[in-house]
């Protein structure tokens, strides 16, 4: 189990949560019309072994969506932090 | 045999007045109270125990714990049957039916130890080299008999009537291991105020400290010390109790053992798998000692040296009397001493030339024979050791013997500290392995970092649990720890060596491995220590290598003339012991594997003939009984009465969410492919969404309840996923939008009445609602109350008929639906159910999950022409890719069954009438239904464009059935193409 | 290269093991080579093989980092089947087959492949339509297929639960006879002794760092035990293709997540098919030593570490009685996790690369095993040639851009839910 500290909800096994995937792909606006960068978002992913931001919503929970920042080698939890506020 | 004819007049951890009756293989014995079964076996005199894995060599009890290679047994029968249990941690319970396994017809007489007449051609990996001919197909022979060859017990194959359980628990510090160290570290740990959970395997505290004299120092030790640990509310002792494994997030796999005073039938849980979360770890794990390596060090009778301590001293059992201890350090000649004050007559052998002389002093005053600079090698006897050869600086001689103890060391116990990863480092000074760094909430205390001497190991332990609780930010002042010393010297090693000439040394017990086995895998080239134990199955069996590990790797490191770190270990994995799959499922088995989903008015189903079908966790109507004999009358019988009169269908089971916000209409103008910003207030509309990639995601409908508030409902199956979906734009991509989702799946009953009596039954059982085409009309809604519950109305069509879906606060629904079914009877309504449902939308053309595939594009659909001229909704630019838009992708048909007396079948690859039917074909039938309206069987199917041309044919070809069929392309609408029913 | 057989074998007892031969020479790297292979897995080595056996290319390196066959090779469940619905996977899948038909007596190393069947059940009446739809594609290739009731089944696999407290009824199955198991780490240490045999250097402990560039192309690589030159290099790394296609910089469409397997302790026959349950994630064949080889679902999140979490153990644990009772009692022995490229469509990737001189092979998500024999084919031929092969024309990188992706379950992009 992975336990996240939810900023909402306190510490939780991961299993409460659903995966979101890579968080530092940038998502196009709404209306950008350009398929490369659709296709970037969408496909392309560095898929680092060692940091990575990532999705997880809180389903069981308080249902925010939030960025993890997670070692994948050790799966080392380094931040979690809901993902309205990284926007800002 | 004699009743317990081993055992010691006194002494020892056992309850003698506390007889036990157990069975080995048929024969009745007796142990006491405080046994495992292998005590209670060598009090008995019981000697051979096991056949080994490949040459089924006879085999006894090499060990006093869960090292434990030789001895092991099957217990109980039926479902109850366990296999492979090894009888050194099995604690001792009345009527316990053990039974010796891979042995045919018996123990003692076994066919296939013939086996080791072949042995010359079973080396490691002979199998590899032969066994490949005459024939490609010979190998499923040869496969036949090695399969029946291999394995060791047997496993029942009836469901466990046993009862198992899973619970969560947290702790500050847990602390594996209930040994000097670990005991010491749990005092210290405790006292600094940290919550404390001491974990032990074994039915006793005490670990290592069981090994000594039941009415010494230590004794007094552990029951003082463990008396204070009662005393702490904060400390929870598990015995029993066996870490499985260290998992991320600092989740401690534990499974606990019944009592065995427990009766099995007693409703306690057999065994309970606890997932503890503890903020720190001390990893007390202890150490398990080496075999030595000479031939014939696998017979019956030859024992570690500590574990024949144990039985001394903790069972009082004398398990020989002529003993030789063969050693390569200090610790076994403590053995020899207790083994001599009980009365045996004991030779030490130790490898090395200089002795500590205090050991020779005591030899020599207990009457010890002490043969320095001396190994053996080799030993004889048939099912249980009679002599041994020896070789010293006086040449070699032989003596007869009747026990061999042997201690070639120790190695650390790293297995669960491992397996978070951290690597173990060796320490040449004790020739052994010990964890390297660990995170820092972990720590490791006495034998298991090397630390072997008691008085040191509890010292440690105490650090280890204030360095834990610490950690935890609890750290009350500590008192001295509790001094327990035992005055052991600890030296540095010698390493033994293997010695392996004469006969077959063994370095892994169970899965046969030897010396030879080893030398020729260096030879062929599996030198790596992972070939090592790939090819030879060096440390694959049930006790994973705990005793060999170490030996196996030595000897691959003198073959390559390399040092024990360049060779490297294996990795250790968890479990640490095997943990029966029983455990790990807890009460999840049967109707307990998944919830049930049920819809508010699944009892009056159940009451009135309905025959359920269960979609994606959801029990659903499938037909009623009374429709029909079968559900193909029964569908078809439904659906006439709904396109006839009038059918009512549950549909509760539609996701549900409700939209709000001053951006509500922004948000779903681009969430779904089709716009929504000039939904008119009260009205709904048909809306699709595409995934990212620009393939359809889902479908449904959505309400515009009020300038700023919807009302979406989306398919059964992807009602979570939508929300979630939903929830991820809003909280990622467009947080400036100001918009809230939420699920109101749960809230709402909801219920489809369709049919030309629609109406009509809708005002008769609503009589002050105004069911007028103006007042409400094809997509039109209403919203009201219904006996003081929420209601709302919407007219929507899946059927193609004339329909309202009507939702009303959950807990009425089965009230409103009781309602409107004694207000539809004059009007034939009846309830209709999801085979009747999905024929219903296949005659309307309706797509849903089998079109709606995860493949499949708007335009594939003929839904493309919803979208028109608009952009910047989801999926809106990767869905022009241009494979996407090929003129030749398959896209939706409507497809006639040409032949009378045919059908057409979903499933069916389709053709053109003169290609040859072979390959993947030219599109394929998604769904059918027999249609009442056009008299035969119709369906929708996915065709290549190039063919799609309406009336056309095609061959619909169902190879498993060996059927063709005839089909002529239509509309995919084979119903009401202008809408009036649904309109009007 | 002696060969081997049952004579062998007869005569090294007689002479006591001692004229055993090394399966493969402890090669160290010439200055530079025709073609380097990185990555000493099945697929690596399998590509070495057919090079030098189909296409003469004999001046060729496989390096490895660690031992050969170290990866998802040697972590796999070992299942082979034919059993793929879309066009493009159909074909590549039973070409494998095939071969696989004939490798132990190609490689003359026994990978013990057993056609014993494999079946996945099934447990409505839609979910069997769905399979027969499949049973329908896989005849009209030319492979078995078989569609059972329940009674089949129950004549099959007797010890599944066919009781009224089944959570999810047995309804049918889908049967492919052909398909079975083979001893994974044989697969990698026959087609080493074959390569080696044709003349292939398999350099153990030896770590790709870096590219060496000319231009747009590549002309060698960088390793822990120095330069090596090369005409072209093939990556065969699957579970680290993206650390290895960055230093090649090299945009992938892939994710590594861990995918793990289970083996219980050694029993005596009692799975005498693989068997697959199609309500919930598992699956389970015996292996020729007794341990029952099971696995479940991905963990679900990007991991390189080779380890699963407790959850996921239970939940495979749970779906394992749900399927087959009589498993209860029965002890797991071992569980460990193995690092997967997914890619967004789950299926693989073969093809040369934007960068002259480099070939890529992977994205096997949890499939590569039984692919090993086609893939090494294919990919050889798509290193000899500079062509893609025929049947690994659908696994181009650029599929992604067009759409014409393989997605044989419909789960769309996010890698995690493939």
């Amino acid at each position: 189990m992975l336990r996240f500290e939810c900023p909402c909800c306190g510490p939780r096994d991961h299993d409460e949560f659903r995966y979101g995937g890579d968080a530092s792909v940038r998502r196009p606006a709404h209306d950008d019309p350009d398929p490369e960068a659709w296709y970037a978002y969408v496909y392309v992913r560095k898929n680092p072994a060692g940091l990575h931001r990532e999705f997880w919503q809180h389903v069981t929970g308080c249902r925010q969506w939030l960025v993890v920042e997670r070692d994948t080698r050790t799966h080392v939890i380094s931040t979690v932090t809901f993902a309205r506020a990284s926007q800002a | 045999m004699n009743a317990q004819n081993k055992r010691m007049p006194k002494g020892g951890r056992v309850d003698r007045s506390h007889s036990i009756e157990f069975s080995f293989d048929g024969e009745g014995l007796a142990g006491y109270r405080g046994d495992t079964l292998a005590s209670a076996l060598l009090a008995n005199g019981v000697t051979l125990v096991g056949r080994s894995f490949k040459y089924h060599r006879p085999r006894g009890i090499l060990s006093a714990g869960p090292e434990e290679p030789n001895a092991l047994v099957t217990l109980g029968t039926g479902g109850r049957r366990e296999p492979n249990l090894p009888a050194t941690t099995l604690e001792l319970g009345a009527g316990m039916a053990a039974e010796s396994q891979n042995r045919w017809p018996s123990l003692a007489f076994d066919v296939q130890s013939a086996n080791g007449l072949f042995a010359p051609f079973l080396s490691a990996g002979f199998y590899y080299k032969t066994f490949m001919g005459p024939t490609r197909r010979s190998w499923k022979v040869y496969e036949h008999f090695i399969r029946r060859a291999a394995g060791l017990g047997r496993a029942g194959t009836e469901p466990d009537p046993d009862r198992y359980e899973v619970r969560h628990a947290f702790a500050d510090v847990a602390i594996i291991g209930a040994g000097p160290a670990g005991l010491s570290a749990a005092r210290a740990a405790a006292a600094a105020g940290a919550r404390v959970v001491l974990i032990e395997q074994d039915f006793l505290l005490g670990g290592q400290l069981l090994a000594e004299r039941s009415d010494g120092a230590a004794a007094s030790w552990l029951s003082r010390v463990e008396a204070e640990l009662n005393s702490f509310e904060t400390v929870t002792l598990m015995k029993r109790t066996s870490a499985f494994g260290i998992y991320d997030g600092n989740v401690i796999g534990l499974v606990e053992q019944r009592n065995q005073d427990c009766p099995p039938y007693s409703g306690q849980a057999r065994q309970t798998v606890t997932m503890l979360r503890a903020r720190s770890l001390v990893f007390a794990t202890g150490a398990i000692e080496r075999p030595m390596v000479f031939p014939n060090n696998d017979l019956p009778g030859v024992m570690l040296a500590s574990a024949a301590r144990i039985y001394l001293n903790r069972f009082a059992v004398l398990p020989g009397r002529k003993i030789i201890v063969a050693t390569t350090n200090d610790g076994a000649w403590r053995t020899a001493f207790d083994l001599a004050v009980a009365g045996a007559e004991v030779t030490v052998v130790d490898l090395r030339t200089t002795i500590p002389p205090a050991l020779v002093v005591e030899a020599t005053r207990l009457g010890v024979t002490v043969r320095t600079a001396t190994r053996i090698l080799n030993l004889r006897g048939g099912h249980s050791v009679k002599r041994a050869t020896l070789k010293g600086p006086d040449g070699q001689f032989e003596a007869a013997c009747d026990l061999v103890c042997m201690s070639g060391g120790w190695s650390p116990t790293v297995h669960l500290a491992s397996h978070l990863g951290v690597k173990p480092r060796y320490r040449e000074d004790i020739g052994g392995f010990v964890p390297g760094v660990f995170p820092a909430n972990q720590f490791g205390a006495g034998a298991m970092m090397g630390i072997y001497a008691t008085a040191d190991t509890n010292e440690d332990g105490h650090r280890a649990g204030i360095e834990a609780a610490s950690f935890c930010g609890k750290s009350a002042p500590v008192p001295a720890p509790s001094k327990l010393d035992l005055g052991e010297t600890v030296p540095a090693l010698l390493r033994d060596f293997p010695c392996a000439q004469g006969g077959k040394a063994f370095v892994d017990f169970q899965m046969d491995v030897t010396t030879k086995d080893i030398e020729l895998a260096h030879r062929e080239g599996y030198e790596s220590i992972e070939h090592l134990k790939r090819y030879t199955t060096l440390g694959m069996g049930t006790d994973q290598g705990k005793t060999s590990n170490f030996p196996g790797l030595s000897a691959m490191a003198a073959l390559r003339g390399a040092t024990i770190p360049e060779t490297g270990t294996t990795t250790f994995r968890p479990p640490f012991t095997p943990v029966a799959i029983g455990a790990l499922a807890g009460r999840a088995t049967g109707h307990h594997f998944k919830p049930f989903r049920r819809t508010p008015m699944h009892d009056w189903h159940l009451a009135n003939g309905a025959e359920m079908l269960e979609v994606g966790l959801w029990m659903r109507p499938w037909f009623y009984r009374q429709s029909g004999a079968d559900v193909s009358e029964a569908y078809v019988a439904e659906m006439r009465n709904v396109r006839r009169a009038a059918g009512l269908m549950d549909i509760s089971t539609l996701g549900k969410i409700d939209v709000q916000g001053p951006d509500a209409a922004t948000f779903l103008d681009r969430i779904y492919a089709n716009g929504f910003a000039k939904l008119q207030v009260g009205r709904a509309r048909y809306g699709v969404m595409l995934r990212d990639d620009g393939i359809v995601f889902d479908d449904g409908t959505t309400t515009r309840l009020a300038e700023s508030r919807f009302f979406m409902t989306t398919s059964t199956a992807k009602a979570a996923d939508v929300l979630s979906r939903l929830e991820f734009l809003l909280d990622t991509a467009w947080p400036e939008l100001r918009v809230a989702v939420s699920s109101v799946s749960d809230e709402w009953a909801a219920m489809s009445i369709a049919g030309p009596e629609s109406r009509a039954i809708l005002a008769a059982a609503f009589p002050s609602l105004d069911v007028s085409n103006e007042a409400l009309p094809h997509m039109g809604s209403y919203e009201g109350e219904w006996r003081g519950r929420a209601l709302r109305i919407l007219r929507l069509s899946y059927s193609g008929e004339r329909a309202y879906e009507i939702y009303v606060g959950a807990t009425a629904g089965e009230q409103l639906w009781s309602s409107l079914l004694e207000a539809g009877r004059p009007l034939d309504l009846k309830p209709y159910g999801v085979e009747a449902l999905g024929a219903l939308r296949v005659e309307k053309g309706h797509v849903a999950g089998p079109e709606i595939d995860g493949r499949t594009t708007l335009d594939d659909l003929g839904l493309g022409r919803m979208v028109g001229k608009r952009s910047g909704f989801v999926g809106d630019v990767l869905r022009r890719r241009p494979a996407l838009l090929a003129h030749d992708r398959q896209r939706l048909v409507g497809l006639e069954c040409m032949e009378d007396g045919k059908r057409l079948r979903g499933g069916s690859v389709l053709f053109r009438p003169d290609e040859k039917a072979t390959g993947h074909g030219r599109g394929r039938v998604t769904s059918v239904t027999f249609s009442p309206e056009r008299d035969r069987y119709v369906g929708l199917a996915l065709l290549a464009g190039d063919l799609a041309t309406e009336g056309s044919e095609v061959v619909a070809v169902y190879p498993m059935k060996a059927e063709t069929v005839r089909a002529r392309i239509v509309s995919p609408i084979f119903l009401d193409p202008q809408g009036e029913r649904l309109h009007g | 290269m002696a060969p081997y057989s049952a004579f062998s074998i007869l005569r090294n007892a007689l002479s006591g093991q001692k004229n055993w031969q090394r399966a493969w020479r402890a090669a160290e790297p010439k200055r530079s080579y025709d073609v380097i292979v990185v990555g000493g897995g099945g697929h690596g080595l399998a590509t070495a093989f057919y090079l030098a056996e189909n296409h003469g290319v004999r001046n060729v390196a496989v390096l490895e980092k660690g031992y050969i066959g170290g990866g998802n090779v040697g972590r796999n469940t070992t299942v082979i089947r034919s059993n793929y619905l879309l066009d493009g996977n159909t074909q590549f899948y039973e070409f494998s087959m095939k071969l696989w038909e004939g490798m132990s007596q190609a490689l003359n190393f026994n990978v013990m492949f057993s056609q014993r069947g494999q079946l996945v059940t099934a447990h409505s009446a839609d979910q069997l339509d769905g399979f027969g739809h499949r049973a329908n594609i896989m005849r009209l290739n030319g492979i078995d297929a078989d569609i059972l009731d329940r009674d089949d089944v129950r004549r099959l696999v007797p010890y599944l639960d066919f009781s009224d407290t089944a959570r999810f009824p047995i309804h049918g199955a889908i049967f492919q006879g052909r398909a079975g198991t083979a001893r994974h780490d044989a697969v990698a240490w026959g087609y080493a002794r074959a390569a080696d045999g044709h003349g292939v250097d398999i350099i153990q402990n030896c770590e790709v760092t870096g590219f060496i560039r000319d231009g747009n192309g590549i002309v060698g690589v960088e390793t822990t035990k120095g330069r090596i030159g090369a005409g072209k290099v093939g990556l065969a790394v699957a579970g680290h293709t993206s650390m290895l296609g960055a230093k090649a910089r090299l945009e992938l469409p892939i994710e590594s997540h861990v995918l793990q397997a289970f083996v219980t302790e050694p029993l005596k026959p009692l799975v005498d098919h693989v068997v697959a349950y199609g309500a919930d994630h598992f699956y389970v064949s015996q292996s020729d030593k007794g341990g029952l080889v099971f696995g479940g679902n991905l963990d679900g999140y990007n991991s390189y570490a080779q380890r699963g979490n407790l959850g996921v153990v239970r939940e495979v644990a749970e779906a394992a009685i749900a399927l087959m009772p009589c498993i209860s009692r029965i002890r797991l022995l071992r569980h460990w996790g193995g690092v997967m490229d997914m890619t967004p469509d789950a299926s693989p990737i073969i093809c040369p690369t934007p960068v002259d001189g480099l070939y890529l092979n992977g994205g096997w998500c949890y499939g590569g095993f039984k692919a090993t024999p086609a893939s090494g084919w294919c990919f050889a031929h798509t290193i000899a040639t500079g062509k893609p092969h025929p049947l690994i024309a659908a696994y181009g990188l650029d599929r992604f851009r067009t759409g014409r992706t393989l997605d044989e379950a419909g789960a769309g992009p996010s890698a995690w839910l493939q």
